[in-house]
Order: C-alpha cells, then structure tokens, then sequence
C-alpha cells in the first residue's frame, strides 16, 4: 500500500477534462534508476583468498592467512595482505571475494575514526568489531547483495581471548580454533587437537609452530594455496602483523605417485 | 557441438539461507516447563563449534529457544528481546506469557515473504502459575502445547514425546489413568533420554545439553537439590524461579 496521496494520482473529472483528453494518470511508483539493469550484486567471488586460520593461545590469538589473490585457478595476485589489524586490539582475516574485503577494511577504518574522534577514551575491541561486521554482513545478505566473505576476528576483550567468525550468510560462531574454506575441513581437525582444553597453557612459540604446519600442510592439498603467508598476532602487547613467511616443501613424493597424472605407467 | 550459451542466460541465485543443525525441546508440567537445547552448530559434515547456545532467557518467567537458520535464529531473538525491554519501559512490567506468544507469531508473520527460517519454542510460566510450552512454525503459525520437539531430530524426538508424555499407544493398568502432568524429576529425565538419544542417532545434533528449568512463584525446588551441573538464575526472590542445568553429551 501507497500512503502517500500525491503519489495516488488523479482520477478522471468531467468538470476539469470534459472530453477526457487528460490522460489516466500513470503512478509514479518507484523512481526509476536509468542504469538499474546495469547495476549488479555480488553474484559470485571474482578475487578470491583461501583459506584463514586462527587459534586461541595463552597470551591471545593467532591467525594466518597466506598471500594470494586467485582469479579462479590462476594465481593473480601474489603479494596480498589478508590479515588487518583494526585498532588496538582487533585483528581480522578474510577470505573470499578480496574486493569486498577491501571495502570492509576501509568501512573498519573509517569506524575506528568515528569512535577515535568522540575523544571519550573508548576504542572497539574485538567483540564490537564483530558484532558491526556481523550486522553489516548479515544486513548485506538480506537485501539479497552478500558481502562474498568468511571472516575471522580475532583479539583482546578486557584482557581475555576473542575470536569468532562471520561468513556472507550472516552466521556467527566462536571457538578455540577456527579455520575458513579448506581450512575448515584440512587444518581445524589437526588444530582442535592441540588446542582444545590446552588455551591457557599453549605458549605463543608452539602457536606459531602450530599454525606454520598447518599451513603447510594446507599448501600440499589447497590448490589455491600459496607457499607465502603471514601471521597475525593479539597479545597485551598489541597487535602485529609478521612479515611474509616462506614454507618448505618437498614434492621428491610425487615421482613415486602411479596411477594417475603425467606418467604412463 | 552447437554452441548453445548464449540460449538460456547461466546465473546461479544467491541463496541466503543454510541449516545449522541441532535440535531444540520443551515440556511443560503443571507448575514448571523445562526448555531445552543441545550446543552444537553445524553447516553440512562440519561442526563450527561444540558450543552455541539456542536456548534464551526471554524474561524472568519466560524462555525462548530457536532452531534452523543460526543468524536468522540470533537475530530474531535480539529483536523479540528488544520488543520486550520496550514493553518493560512502557508498562512498568514484565510481559506475560501469551502476549509474548502473539508477539512472536506478530514478528514472523511480519516477515512472510522472507521468512526467518527458523522454528521456535516459547516456554514459561503463565499469570495463573501453570506451565506453558508454546511452538510455533517459521511463519508465525502457532499453538498452546503440553510437550514439543523440533529441529534437526525432532522426527527422531517427538514421537517418543508422543509416547511418554501424552502416553500415546499406551494401555494404563485397570483403575488407574494416566496422569495428567509428569512430576519435574521425571520430565528432566525425558529431556535427558530424548538428547542422548538424538545424538546416538542424528550427526546434527551433541556436544552439550542446556537445560533452563522454570519453576511456579512457591513451587519447592526441593526435586533440583541434587541435581548435578545446576545454576539458579533467579532475579527476583518472589517470583517465579530459573534455573540453567548444563550437560555433556557425546562429541562425535
């Protein structure tokens, strides 16, 4: 229904238009975006990262994401950051679509601003950041035009460890260890065994070790994986974003693979 | 090959829903309910985590537990507690029990043609101290119940229910008819039968139980004394009574 009475239009009125010359008028319903049909939603990831780990340890979380930007399976973009620090004691790491990744970050930074510039003393910490991003992404997906993403945000809040997800759907969940895309299904199972019921006692040197197997594990099986990555890290002593860490691999196995693949026999 | 493209436009629709899993229960007595959840949350084979909550308190005689969608799920209980903090500050007073009801089968209506996909089952105490369950479908259709199931096991759950609590294909013994309402020791024991159940038979659903009890203004609560892994909830010393009791269950 249209409460509006000046959009109801006018009906006919013989003392006005005797010989109905004035046309019945047309409601103007919706105003008319004449490049509506060129507007398009996120229908699918164009840019896309793999996976993204995190996990709980001791002195806080730890997260790791490798370098790459695919463009379906070829590897386009191979120097991209995927972990962002947001304030003080936030990180986040994304995965999917790196172009509204990209607008995340500046809509994160942005926020920050706007809080910085109330002056009261306050910043977000990680359960705020993920709690906005949450909205955002589930507001996003109810308008049917999803930010194409699984994010992880990991930190400090009030001095204990945070990290939780969000994906495109909206969906919400926190835990000791939690990994996106292949990661979900390759690295979580080696991470809930190290991790679980160990939070407060596993060292962030262990983490680091923990995770630098995982991702090389991922790198042997994810074929959108790269031998790059970076680890993220939360403690009391802020945030961090290592340098760019190279895995070692030996593929001498694949020789003595038969069966399938470029050998004949 | 004929190069046929270009015939049907390809686009695959976003589909803004999925199923989280895990199963969600609820029973009323004659002056208790007891609602209850497993924590479990999954998408398709994975678990996400081994602990997210379904199951709300609402008010302090009122309990909300919702299954389906978890972001629809999350999001609709933020909404309908929001609904209630304004009643609170209009009135002066917690919202009774029905209104609740109405409220809630409002706000799904409301959204008919993008539904919030998930199921819900409102539980308390009503004005005049007996127990109420309340059930409702994704749209908003629902109705004043003894007993309910639903979610991922509710096919594995509710025709037990069926059984035990309305005493469906069941023969009493000459002289004495069932009982109309189940004591709370017994009903804590269904809940506890039906989930450890549900987890040996359905993927879905495990890794813990979360049971909030809700006891009549003046009820004893001499049958929670020696239950194991209880925490009173209670805000206000002469009302009605809340009490949150968390369980294991298996993790595979």
């Amino acid at each position: 229904m249209d409460h509006f009475p000046t959009n109801w239009g006018r009906p006919r009125n013989e003392l006005h238009d005797q010989y109905n010359t004035y046309p019945i008028h047309q409601r103007p319903s919706q105003p008319k975006d004449v490049f509506g049909e060129g507007v398009q939603r996120t229908q699918q990831p164009i840019v896309t990262g793999t996976s993204v780990l995190a996990i709980k340890f001791k002195d806080g979380i730890m997260m790791a994401a490798d370098n790459l930007a695919s463009y379906g399976s070829l590897a386009r973009f191979k120097d991209i950051q995927r972990l962002h620090p947001v304030g003080t004691s936030t990180i986040i790491g994304a995965s999917g679509d790196m172009s509204d990744f990209q607008y995340l970050q500046h809509t994160l930074d942005e926020l920050m601003v706007d809080e910085f510039t109330n002056g009261d003393g306050h910043e977000l910490g990680p359960a705020e950041v993920h709690e906005y991003l949450s909205r955002v992404m589930y507001g996003r997906r109810s308008k049917l035009n999803p930010l194409w993403n699984s994010l992880l945000v990991g930190g400090l809040q009030d001095g204990k460890p945070f990290l939780a997800y969000v994906d495109l759907l909206g969906t919400t969940y926190s835990a000791s260890s939690i990994a996106t895309g292949y990661g979900s299904y390759i690295a979580i199972p080696i991470l809930r065994a190290a991790v679980d019921n160990k939070e407060n006692t596993l060292t962030e040197e262990d983490a680091r070790k923990l995770l630098h197997e995982c991702m090389r594990v991922l790198y042997y099986r994810d074929a959108r994986s790269l031998d790059k990555y970076q680890i993220g890290i939360v403690t009391s002593a802020g945030v961090s974003v290592s340098d760019a860490i190279k895995l070692e691999t030996n593929w001498d196995f694949a020789e003595g693979i038969r069966g399938y693949g470029a050998q004949t026999q | 090959m004929p190069d046929t493209a270009h015939e049907q436009p390809q686009q695959r629709q976003f589909y803004p829903y999925t199923e989280n899993g895990g199963t969600i229960l609820a029973i009323a007595g004659a002056d208790f309910t007891v609602i209850a959840g497993d924590t479990r949350q999954s998408e398709g084979y994975s678990i996400q985590t081994r602990y997210a909550p379904k199951v709300f308190r609402l008010t302090e005689r009122a309990v909300l537990a919702v299954n389906g969608f978890a972001a629809d799920g999350n999001m609709f209980v933020k909404k309908v507690k929001q609904r209630l903090e304004w009643y609170r500050h209009a009135h002066a007073k917690e919202m009774p029990l029905r209104a609740i009801a109405r409220l809630i089968q409002t706000m799904l209506y409301a959204q008919r043609f993008f539904p919030y996909y998930v199921n819900n089952i409102l539980g308390g105490i009503e004005e005049d101290g007996s127990g109420a369950v309340y059930s409702f479908d994704p749209v908003g259709s629902y109705e004043r119940e003894a007993c309910r199931a639903a979610g991922a096991a509710s096919s594995l759950v509710q025709p037990f229910l069926d059984n035990q609590i309305y005493f469906k294909n069941q023969t009493p013994a000459p002289g004495t008819p069932h009982p109309t309402y189940l004591p709370l020791p017994d009903v804590l024991a269904i809940v506890i039968d039906s989930f450890t159940s549900a987890t040996e038979r359905h993927i879905e659903v495990g890794d813990g139980l979360e049971m909030y009890v809700v006891l009549a203004k003046g009820r004893s609560i001499e049958e929670l004394a020696d239950v194991a892994g209880v925490q009173e909830l209670t805000t206000r010393a002469d009302g009605d009574r809340m009490f949150v009791i968390q369980r294991e269950l298996k993790k595979d």
